[in-house]
């Protein structure tokens, strides 16, 4: 299930590089503002697809709690925005502090007033934080469905945390970013949002880059061991534990530049980043565009997203069946999800099927035992 | 003293609400591996089905027994979501054998499903569409196998699907007809009002309990007896414990586990929707009520470990019980003169939602030392 399977001509993948570019490129006068702020914001979604691939579609860890992460990056940089742009208000801090009767910035929010550690903070916190987590289950073998519900728990005592304290995060409000000002330029101006999005454009590629670079070589086939089996791997000599961890906070890291790029998009971020539904949507656009192909899961998160914006404005009561259908059909019918579908045997058994392709002849033997059940 | 047993009941109050909830899911997770995220779902389709009992127990036929209608919905809630239930396990999670995680996601997409159902379809229909679903399951094997034999089986089933669906048609209209609450599909959530035998409070050894709530402790206690009874004494009880300890060795020596599979799946979702009527009694009910039990359903079964009832008690009520000592800040009128830095921090998690934080570190904490939970089923395999 990897890329490699197909061989493109080096010409073709050029063109399709300065394709891609000019449209990255001329994206901001082709769309309306609407619409590339929806794409951009899509995009951006597609990085923290990227790390529940990595995950998942690699190491077979099936985390319902990557909201965590994504929130906790939108939380960094919303309160860098925030506190930045607070100096006309009272004690010099972000004006919701003064409905709850706080003078003083906690503590812990002292250091996001320097740009430069929010840049790290953004991708470093949630990678500490899924490396915590990961490191604290899987070092008790806990995995599988045990593993998936433990984050969702988890993901929820964080929404409960996050929801309750006004005195210190604006609790269920949020924190907004679209009146706050970076670099003297208000963050919701069409002008900042061009830029954002070729930003997000751009570390949309460079995390592909780096997700591609991770899987492939040594540490890629240990991943990919640990999800086929992980006694073996671990008989071999590997300790599974420490590259759980190093995955799982990697996923973190970028769910956390995700959440940040998606916070500054849409405006605002809350603790509604971290309810259930949206951490198993982040699931299902993987396993739509073809988990272990981390092309699928770019693919996956924009066209699964533009549906959902397209289908909610037509008939909004019908994209919760189209959705809850979408999820049984994948997982049943269509287990590899579109791309791997497309790069494995699908077309041409559809074409065969419709009688538009030979059929390869193939040993009878070699179709017994196809679907490798009886070694269990 | 008072105070200790007030605390002890709301616990064991809270706790109950958990058990019966999670008593379905660890059971099916302990037999199939399986974690069925649309058990909020059932529980909340058992709510339902006590609203729509009230309601048809308002008609002037029924009305002399509408005292009793509680007792006839937990009944009527065990059946629904026990066909749901079936009807999943029939379709979906028999495909997926083996590969719990996909299992998971699937689920997870009915639940959508069910969530949107209640919302979109009018709740009369939706009556109906249940009762032909138990015509369509059950109406085939109900015959004696001497009547099966001689009719062509196929035909046999087709033809009682087509009764089905005419039977769920004509009482979805008729219910839709003469009760008109239920004629509309509506979003909003609907209360169920306890009958006037459960309504206000009994006093035990001076302490007032409301009756609700002791109505939910004894549902409770009579579906953890029942369980346990079946689990034990009846024949499909024991080919149950079998197919969970070992499912090869089940299957070889004879017993057919696609039923008992089945069988339990049907049992685990009943109790869901036991629960649900549970559920119905302590607040409003709407499509998302199932979601607020559900993550408290899975802390259970990771506490509890998996196969053993007594763990899943154990664990329910444990967590019961520390969410009302440390939700409501009841250490505190414990202990009041403990130093400040430690009533400091109790009152920081004296809310119900910082509880939850605070139980789930717990939890964390405790699956440190023991990973598999409370009773961990013995075994010598790598993997479990």
């Amino acid at each position: 299930m990897s890329l490699s399977k197909i061989k493109f001509d080096k010409k073709i993948v050029l063109s399709f590089w300065i394709i891609l570019i000019a449209l990255i490129i001329a994206a901001p006068t082709l769309l309306p503002v609407f619409r590339l702020n929806l794409l951009g914001r899509y995009l951006s979604l597609s990085i923290v697809a990227l790390g529940v691939d990595l995950i998942w579609g690699y190491t077979g860890l099936l985390s319902l709690g990557q909201g965590i992460f994504f929130a906790l990056g939108g939380y960094c940089a919303a309160m860098y925005l925030q506190i930045t742009s607070s100096t006309e208000f009272p004690n010099n801090i972000p004006e919701f502090f003064a409905l709850y009767g706080v003078e003083k910035l906690p503590f812990f929010w002292e250091p996001f007033r320097s740009p430069v550690f929010t840049f790290f903070a953004i991708w470093i916190i949630p990678a500490l934080v899924a490396g915590l987590i990961g490191f604290l289950v899987f070092r008790n073998r806990i995995k599988g469905v045990y593993f998936s519900i433990l984050t969702q728990a988890s993901l929820l005592v964080f929404f409960n945390f996050f929801n309750g304290q006004q005195k210190l995060i604006n609790g269920t409000n949020g924190l907004k970013t679209d009146v706050t000002q970076l670099f003297g330029q208000m963050v919701g101006s069409e002008s900042m949002q061009r830029i954002f999005f070729w930003i997000t454009a751009i570390l949309v590629i460079a995390a592909w880059f780096f997700a591609k670079w991770v899987v492939k070589g040594r540490f890629g086939n240990i991943l990919i061991g640990i999800r086929d089996d992980e006694p073996r791997v671990r008989f071999t000599g590997y300790n599974p534990v420490i590259f759980k961890t190093i995955i799982f906070s990697i996923a973190g890291g970028l769910a956390g530049i995700s959440g940040a790029l998606y916070t500054v998009q849409s405006g605002i971020v809350s603790p509604q980043f971290m309810t259930v539904p949206f951490s198993i949507e982040m699931v299902i656009w993987v396993a739509v565009g073809g988990r272990g192909t981390l092309l699928g899961a770019i693919l996956g998160a924009v066209f699964i997203n533009y549906a959902k914006s397209l289908v909610s404005e037509a008939l909004p009561a019908s994209w919760m069946f189209i959705q809850g259908g979408l999820f049984i059909l994948v997982v049943t019918a269509l287990p590899e999800g579109v791309l791997g579908w497309m790069q494995g045997d699908g077309p041409r058994n559809l074409l065969q099927r419709f009688g538009l392709k030979r059929k390869i002849e193939t040993y009878p033997s070699l179709e017994v035992n196809k679907k490798g059940d009886d070694y269990e | 003293m008072e105070l200790l047993l007030d605390s002890l009941f709301n616990g064991v109050a809270i706790g109950s609400v958990l058990l019966v909830a999670a008593l379905g899911l660890a059971i099916v997770f302990g037999l199939m591996g399986v974690i069925n995220l649309a058990h909020g779902e059932l529980m909340m389709l058992g709510a339902y089905t006590t609203y729509v009992t009230q309601l048809i127990f308002k008609l002037p036929i029924l009305k002399p027994f509408y005292n009793s209608y509680i007792i006839v919905s937990i009944f009527l809630a065990f059946i629904v979501s026990g066909v749901v239930g079936i009807l999943l396990e029939k379709t979906i999670i028999r495909k997926l054998y083996g590969s719990p995680l996909e299992t998971l996601l699937a689920t997870w997409g009915v639940s959508l499903i069910l969530q949107q159902f209640v919302r979109s379809v009018p709740l009369a229909y939706g009556t109906g569409l249940v009762i032909s679903l138990l015509i369509g399951l059950f109406l085939p094997t109900i015959f004696p196998s001497k009547i099966r034999e001689s009719i062509n089986y196929k035909y046999f089933k087709f033809s009682s699907w087509i009764f089905a669906a005419l039977t769920g048609v004509l009482t979805g209209s008729v219910i839709s007809s003469s009760v008109s609450k239920l004629s509309r599909a509506s979003a909003r959530n609907v209360d169920v009002t306890a009958p006037s035998w459960m309504r206000g409070q009994v006093e035990i050894i001076g302490t007032a309990f409301p009756k609700t709530r002791l109505m939910i402790i004894v549902i409770t206690i009579i579906s953890v007896i029942a369980i346990t009874l079946f689990l034990n004494q009846s024949a499909w009880g024991m080919r149950i414990r079998a197919v969970t300890q070992n499912r090869q060795m089940s299957d070889c020596l004879g017993i057919s586990t696609e039923k008992v599979d089945i069988i339990t799946f049907g049992i685990g979702s009943g109790l869901a929707g036991v629960a649900g009527v549970a559920v119905s009694l302590l607040g409003s009910v709407g499509p998302n009520v199932g979601g607020n039990y559900i993550v408290g359903c899975f802390m259970v079964v990771v506490l509890g470990g998996v196969g053993n009832l007594l763990g899943t008690v154990l664990a329910s009520f444990g967590i019961g019980i520390m969410t009302d000592l440390i939700g409501a800040g009841r250490l505190l009128s414990i202990w009041p003169d403990m130093p400040l830095p430690l009533s400091n921090t109790i009152n920081f998690f004296a809310t119900t939602s910082m509880a939850r934080v605070m139980i789930f570190a717990l939890i964390v904490i405790f699956l440190q030392f023991k990973p598999t939970g409370l009773f961990p089923q013995k075994g010598r395999m790598v993997e479990n």
